[in-house]
């Protein structure tokens, strides 16, 4: 348990931009039909978002981050800060927000780097941001999440290809020194790693021709080592035991509680997750907005796409408070207890 | 939470599921249709009925309905 304490900071907007194409469950014929029903049904997931060849998710981000400057929520000239939040950068290096300054016209003398994060990320890049603006000497900050997580997943293998879908998300955060303290509780466990995982490519395993061998890992399921590989079951009863203590611990640390927090904004990873979750903490179902069936699992984008998707109206007009958990690769999880009030909360963008 | 309790119940999440399919001594992956998917429903109901988080090795070591209620009730126990 890790709980620390920020405040001087607030959320202004959400935008968030998904890739055009769609791509259904029930095409996915690698499963039978039965498996396809089971599949949205238990997993929730119906359809996802996947980006074409030429988009990378750093061009997700860019368009909704643009919305902002282009509906004059703000002026480039005024973010100090930009952090990318992605397992699929555009190039090994430079770091991806670097490139993000040049293309989105910001200052050069904003601080642009990334964050190796999935689907934990938002809440540690929100916690990351926190900590350089609280003092004030910060306005506003970009955080843009997200993953084209459809590059590593292979057809062939039905545990991982049909759970991601592609977005990018931006949050303008400002430093606000009036706004109410936010509450994090972050944790890790790298013994865990094997759980979510791409072998090769990096320094590890560097990229060579095994790489590229389809091996079967259990019958149905091939994929080589470039490829993610997911342990459905592992990551199941990893979440079922830590995602529960965790947020019980961040609404009491912030002296809270369940029944003061208006929604739970949990990561989209599954539904039966969510549900179990949701069960073992005693919430009702309305304060769990979900976005799973439309878009899938989209990692570090999966929390601010839920709060555009499902609370837009809510966030635009009201003022509120979130519990906000992300968890996952890494194995990575937290939770943040934080208010928002009138945000400007975009209709998703297609690109 | 008797077997026949446990069974009721475990065929409930199963929805599309006739009554009566399952057996103290059914191998659960048997069953026709079985997935993957079926475990975590597996996981999900022990956890929400018992308190009990089952990892996979856990699962893995069992095999017919009566192993998982025995195993629930040596966790219990523990």
């Amino acid at each position: 348990m890790s709980i620390f304490k920020t405040s001087g900071i607030s959320i202004k907007g959400i935008s968030v931009c998904v890739p055009r194409q769609i791509k259904s469950t029930y095409d996915y014929n690698n499963i039978s039909k039965e498996e396809q029903e089971l599949f949205h049904k238990t997993v929730g997931i119906k359809e996802r978002r996947v980006a074409d060849d030429k988009t990378t998710c750093s061009d997700l981000c860019e368009k909704a981050a643009n919305y902002f400057f282009e509906n004059n929520i703000t002026n480039r000239e005024n973010i100090d800060i930009i952090i990318f939040v992605s397992q699929s950068p555009d190039y090994f290096l430079p770091s991806t927000a670097i490139i993000l300054q040049d293309k989105l016209k910001l200052k050069k003398s904003v601080l642009a780097f990334d964050i190796t994060l999935g689907c934990s990320g938002y809440v540690y890049g929100l916690s990351v941001l926190a900590g350089f603006m609280q003092s004030g000497q910060f306005k506003q900050a970009l955080l843009l999440c997200g993953d084209k997580s459809t590059i590593s997943t292979f057809e062939g293998d039905k545990s991982a290809y049909p759970l991601f879908g592609d977005a990018g998300t931006a949050t303008l955060i400002e430093y606000d020194k009036n706004a109410s303290e936010l509450t994090f509780n972050l944790n890790s466990d790298g013994s865990g790693k094997n759980a979510i995982i791409i072998e090769h490519g990096h320094s590890r395993h560097p990229y060579d021709s095994s790489s590229e061998t389809i091996y079967e890992p259990e019958p149905g399921i091939k994929r080589a080592k470039k490829h993610l590989a997911l342990n459905g079951q592992d990551i199941f009863t990893f979440a079922l035991k830590e995602v529960p203590p965790n947020i019980e611990e961040t609404i009491a640390a912030a002296d809270k509680n369940k029944s003061d927090i208006d929604f739970f904004i949990l990561h989209q990873a599954n539904k039966l997750i969510n549900e179990t979750v949701r069960k073992k903490l005693g919430i009702e179902k309305e304060k769990c907005p979900s976005s799973i069936e439309l878009f899938g699992n989209t990692s570090s984008a999966s929390i601010p796409l839920t709060m555009c998707f499902g609370l837009e109206q809510q966030l635009t007009k009201e003022s509120l408070t979130l519990l906000l958990c992300g968890f996952g690769v890494g194995l990575s999880w937290g939770s943040v207890v934080i208010n928002t009030s009138e945000l400007s909360c975009a209709k998703i963008i297609e690109l | 939470m008797s077997i026949n309790e446990f069974i009721q119940k475990l065929e409930a999440e199963f929805e599309d599921m006739p009554q009566g399919t399952l057996k103290a001594e059914t191998d659960y992956r048997s069953i026709k249709g079985w997935s993957s998917m079926h475990a975590l429903i597996i996981i999900a109901f022990i956890d929400i009925n018992f308190n009990i988080t089952l990892s996979g090795a856990d699962l893995k070591s069992t095999q017919t309905v009566q192993d998982l209620y025995n195993l629930v009730q040596q966790k219990k126990s523990a």
